[in-house]
């Protein structure tokens, strides 16, 4: 049980849209990640989502591929990410945290310890986007075994015969890809957003959150209408690297006050 | 009389050649990956297809190509006798466009309006910007920023194919940030746009697909042989980047047990500095690009940029069936190192009349070895993969001559 469930929960029985911040593990260093994720717990962010910096990031956009080249430059590994989760954890027991990356640096660290030392400093799931269903056995096995959510990606190009399949060993959430592009890009029209978030709802019985391409708070209020939780990426890590901590910060407070009061 | 062995059965049915292959992409790709296996398992057997494959393989590619006894070569090394494949005398002056032709024939008839590509050399930039001319598609080819500026003549020539060139600058600007790039467009435009990646990498089908277009150059060289002489080589010799060429050569022969088949890596400035693209000799098994195979990485996982003097054999990666034949030992693995290839560059020039391309020099290194291990009742068939004109500049370059 991770602490995935109970916030989704309180969510529900508030019926209030939930928000999900992105920070680059690492961008610029280890200290000011941790400074945004304790920041980010406190303007309300429901999850965050910890970026795990890889050289090739194949799905992401400019925005990111700088925060990861930024990141690596700064020396954050894999292990680096944990030793931030378990700091992160001394004064936030109960905000979860999900590790969001690819899938070379998870097998080079060894899926099974991956996960056992990713649970022990207090991770609560992983998004890895490029291990598909065809693909995770290995990877959704030591995931399992111990205690972390598998959050998978459907995307608007995933059809009603795959939909099962991508979202039947999904946990936690499913996180709705609102366009075909990388991260940052721009998202998809809201009423194709409405009928994807309730199609994956349907199909998964999970929440659905929705992301790629949300970066102001009337576009985060639009989300946060028709889907369980909005994900704002790009938009935070381009107001910290050009503007700071403080700002990045309050950015993600106007969001997540928008999302929050979206119904 | 050869019987079918494992070797040449790979992959299965998930794509896996042993551990390696498989299909590590982004949801969004996954429907279009799948898309693409099912279109490519029907025309692979349609014979409608393979007739214009063969058509077009003959009247505007030029095949098939000759075999070649390069006998002033074979005297200079004092061994084995040498032979080459030619595919440097294919059209685009390369072994590439045998690939290209077989997936833009492919994308026309899965109904794909726009074909992109990645290109390191600009070999198979060239050759898709090519054959898309031909069937009147648009092209939009991904090049690195370094190997925009390394290899001018082709970006002027993809220009005048017209196909529209994107220099990419995120990384260090080579072949597999190109390929990043490339896959991000697709993950953007995923309906309209066919991928036609250049080697034996990337997601299933690729690595099966671009093998089984490339392998006409084995089957005839095989047929040649046996032609010719009477029997098949001792060995079968091909550069490896990705590995198409040598993947190409080598499965015709995976059933002939007496045949060693034998990939040269690039050693750049040598193994033991950080700078060389030996995936198989310095690497080890990791995932990228959609499939899990042996990797130029670090520690973490993070994947570390290859370098050789030829910029079609700088990728960190190798295609998944050699991994595979690498492990199980069917194939040898070697390199050459930037200086060797150099010298085979201005050696295969003067003995042969043949400017090779950077990348063959490298194979023809370790043939030089080769021949004195064989012997002279040895025979050694090497593919001549692709012609030198592309790397006069280059090669000017390094050997400090001002044009």
């Amino acid at each position: 049980m991770t602490r995935l469930a109970p916030t989704f929960a309180a969510l529900k029985s508030d019926n209030r849209a939930g928000f999900v911040a992105y920070v680059m593990a690492g961008d610029p260093d280890a200290d000011t990640t941790l400074k945004m994720m304790q920041g980010l717990a406190d303007k309300g962010a429901d999850v965050l989502e910890l970026g795990v910096p890889f050289t090739d990031p194949m799905a992401d956009g400019p925005t990111i591929q700088r925060a990861a080249i930024r990141a690596l430059e700064s020396g954050m590994t894999l292990k680096g990410v944990l030793a931030l989760v378990k700091r992160f954890r001394e004064t936030h027991k109960d905000t979860p945290v999900v590790l969001m990356g690819y899938a070379n640096p998870f097998f080079a660290y060894g899926f099974e310890k991956f996960a056992s030392d990713a649970a022990a400093a207090g991770a609560d799931g992983v998004i890895c986007v490029d291990i598909p269903p065809e693909e995770d056995t290995e990877f959704r096995s030591a995931l399992d075994a111990n205690g972390l959510s598998f959050v998978r990606l459907a995307a608007p190009t995933t059809d009603d015969k795959r939909l099962p399949q991508v979202v039947a060993h999904t946990s936690g959430f499913v996180y709705y890809v609102s366009t075909t592009g990388v991260t940052g890009a721009g998202s998809g029209a809201t009423g194709d957003i409405e009928a994807a978030v309730a199609r994956v709802r349907a199909a998964s019985g999970l929440p659905v959150a929705v992301g790629f391409g949300v970066k102001t708070p009337e576009r985060a209020q639009e989300i946060g209408k028709v889907a369980d939780t909005v994900v704002v990426g790009s938009a935070i890590v381009e107001e910290l690297a050009t503007k700071g901590v403080d700002q990045a910060l309050h950015l993600a407070g106007t969001l997540a006050d928008a999302a929050h009061s979206a119904r | 009389m050869t019987q079918p062995n494992a070797f040449s059965q790979q992959p299965d049915a998930e794509g896996r050649f042993g551990q390696f292959g498989g299909r590590y992409v982004a949801e969004t790709l996954m429907p279009n990956i799948l898309a693409l296996e099912e279109a490519y398992e029907h025309y692979k057997n349609d014979p409608d297809f393979i007739a214009e494959f063969d058509e077009f393989s003959r009247d505007f590619v030029g095949r098939p190509s000759p075999l070649y006894f390069a006998e002033r070569l074979t005297e200079e090394f004092g061994g084995a006798k040498i032979w080459f494949k030619r595919d440097e005398l294919n059209h685009t002056g390369a072994h590439k466009i045998n690939n290209c032709l077989g997936q833009v024939l492919l994308a026309k008839r899965m109904g794909k309006t726009r074909i992109i590509a990645e290109t390191g050399a600009g070999q198979h930039g060239v050759a898709t910007a090519t054959v898309a001319a031909r069937f009147g598609l648009p092209c939009e080819v991904f090049m690195g920023a370094t190997d925009v500026k390394r290899q001018k003549p082709n970006v002027f020539r993809m220009n005048l194919l017209g196909a529209k060139i994107h220099a990419v600058t995120s990384g260090r600007g080579t072949l597999k940030d190109a390929m990043n790039e490339a896959l991000r467009d697709w993950v953007t435009y995923p309906d309209e746009t066919f991928y036609v990646i250049g080697t034996v990498a990337g997601p299933h089908p690729y690595p099966a697909m671009v093998r089984d277009f490339q392998s006409v150059i084995g089957r005839e060289a095989r047929e040649q042989m046996l032609e010719r002489i009477g029997r098949l080589p001792d060995a079968a010799v091909a550069c490896i980047g990705g590995g198409s060429n040598a993947m190409g050569l080598f499965h015709p022969f995976l059933e002939d047990e007496g045949v060693r088949l034998i990939g040269v890596e690039a050693a750049g400035k040598g193994l033991d500095t950080p700078d060389h693209a030996a995936s198989l000799n310095g690497g080890r098994p990791g995932i990228l690009h959609g499939n899990k195979t042996y990797l130029l990485q670090d520690e973490d996982g993070q994947i570390t940029e290859g370098h050789s003097i030829s910029a079609g054999l700088d990728y960190p990666g190798i295609g998944p069936e050699h991994a595979f034949l690498h492990d199980v030992g069917r194939a040898e693995y070697r390199s050459a190192t930037d200086a060797e290839a150099l010298e085979m560059f201005q050696l295969c020039s003067q003995k042969e009349g043949i400017i090779p391309a950077l990348e063959p020099a490298h194979a023809l290194a370790r043939v030089r070895d080769l021949a004195k291990e064989l012997g002279k009742d040895g025979v050694i068939l090497m593919n001549m993969c692709g012609r030198g004109d592309k790397d006069v500049f280059s090669v000017a370059e390094a050997l400090g001559v001002e044009l």
